[in-house]
């Protein structure tokens, strides 16, 4: 399976790269969402849970539009049935899929939060980064997983543009609502603290059962 | 073993019947090319054949295998060329063909040897995008026939071709390539000319089904009346 993923893992990367449909429009979304809230707010800076908010909120969105071009190429280009008429392991695109998610929000973030640190954040983000790594990795598997899942169901209808985000936001909630408590203490102007483990392990968890939902899924969401 | 065996086959999308009875026996090597009009059934028989959609009654055996409970032995063993190239607009035509071997295990040297037997090695590095439709044909034509399949399934593979392609794909897709075929066709001469067994479709279910020796062209034009 593992040459399957990674000849996906190529073809998705090589159109992402030709095309740059995604990732972009995904950057400039955060940034300019950052902006709008410096503005909106009227503050020039936040801290603490409205600071982890707007984080996690932000990154959500811009998520959405990623996850709602994930199989496009796939279904107006063949992809699909091409994948299906080879004779090799389905979860191969499932895996594939996820991962390039991931590359997508990995460098999302790579621009957003340095963008939100320099736009709105008060404290410094240098003492937080390496919890804040941790917490958004485990924020961006799940968005990953659950993105694949979405997509792949929402790709095939005419209505995919609306359905992506209709059946996505609702199971992506959880992951602002753990990622969000987790990241607060570590944007806090005073005392700054280390997240809290349960909110971790809320999202490891929500992450470990929505993967072993996709693993079960995502066969007869490809298939006729 | 017949390589096809088809037997009160029905499909439909929602209430619609795409198709319905249709029955039908092809042996190993021999071509059945589908007559009909426009929505007559032929691409969905084609996709059924292919996997790629589960038939609603009836029993379909392909390549020995029963659909869609064996779907998973048959992947692989057919090649499908459809309306749709099945290919990348944003790769190259390596790149497509490159993609499409590492799925089937097939080695990187074959995608050398069909760009070259489609004619499509000096144009290889550039997008599919920036190719005419012919030629996105020509790699589609070598993507179907990459991985060696036993079955081919074309559904009018000559579409966007210029006679000089169409002698180009022959030794491919032809009756040259000696693998067992079906194919779907407007060409009335053309048509008889490759198959062995005609079958006609009209609304979904079958109008005409007989050795190709026995079929002449006016029962194909009754067809479209």
């Amino acid at each position: 399976m593992s040459r399957t993923v990674a000849a996906l893992l190529r073809k998705e990367l090589l159109v992402e790269l030709r095309t740059l449909e995604s990732v972009p429009a995904m950057s400039l979304f955060a940034v300019t969402t950052f902006v709008v809230f410096h503005f909106a707010l009227n503050r020039s800076v936040v801290d603490g849970d409205l600071a982890a908010g707007i984080l996690w909120v932000t990154l959500l969105f811009a998520a959405i539009l990623g996850v709602n071009r994930l199989f496009v190429a796939d279904a107006d280009q063949g992809g699909f049935d091409a994948f299906l008429l080879a004779p090799v392991d389905r979860t191969a695109m499932l895996v594939a899929k996820v991962i390039t998610l991931l590359a997508y929000l990995v460098v999302l973030e790579l621009v957003a939060v340095p963008a939100f640190g320099l736009l709105l954040l008060g404290p410094s983000i240098g003492d937080a980064l390496p919890d804040l790594i941790g917490v958004l990795a485990l924020g961006d598997l799940g968005v990953a997983v659950i993105g694949t899942l979405v997509a792949a169901l929402a790709v095939r209808t005419r209505a995919r543009d609306l359905l992506g985000p209709l059946l996505g936001l609702p199971l992506l909630v959880p992951i602002v609502i753990g990622g969000a408590r987790a990241t607060s203490p570590l944007l806090a102007s005073v005392h700054p603290t280390a997240p809290a483990a349960r909110w971790l392990l809320t999202l490891g968890l929500y992450d470990l059962v929505f993967g072993l939902i996709a693993y079960a899924l995502f066969d007869f969401l490809l298939e006729d | 073993m017949a390589a096809l065996h088809v037997e009160g086959l029905a499909r439909r999308y929602g209430e619609r019947e795409a198709l319905s009875g249709v029955t039908l026996t092809l042996e190993a090597g021999q071509t059945l090319v589908v007559f009909g009009p426009n929505g007559a059934g032929k691409t969905t028989l084609l996709r059924v054949l292919a996997t790629l959609l589960r038939p609603h009654a009836g029993t379909v055996s392909v390549l020995g295998s029963s659909l869609p409970e064996q779907s998973w032995a048959v992947r692989g063993r057919v090649g499908l060329l459809g309306h749709e190239p099945l290919l990348y607009r944003e790769l190259t035509a390596r790149e497509n063909l490159r993609f499409h071997a590492r799925l089937h295990g097939v080695a990187d040297g074959r995608v050398d040897e069909l760009l070259d037997a489609v004619a499509m090695t000096a144009r290889g590095r550039e997008p599919l995008r920036t190719l005419s439709r012919g030629m996105v044909q020509r790699v589609a034509v070598a993507r179907a026939v990459l991985h060696d399949p036993e079955l081919l399934l074309l559904d009018e593979p000559h579409s966007n071709l210029d006679p000089a392609a169409i002698e180009l794909v022959s030794p491919l897709i032809g009756s040259a390539s000696r693998r067992t075929r079906v194919i779907c066709s407007h060409d009335p001469t053309g048509g008889l000319a490759e198959a062995d067994v005609v079958l006609g479709l009209r609304a979904g279910r079958p109008a005409l089904l007989a050795p190709a020796s026995e079929v002449d062209r006016s029962q194909i034009a009754e067809l479209y009346r």
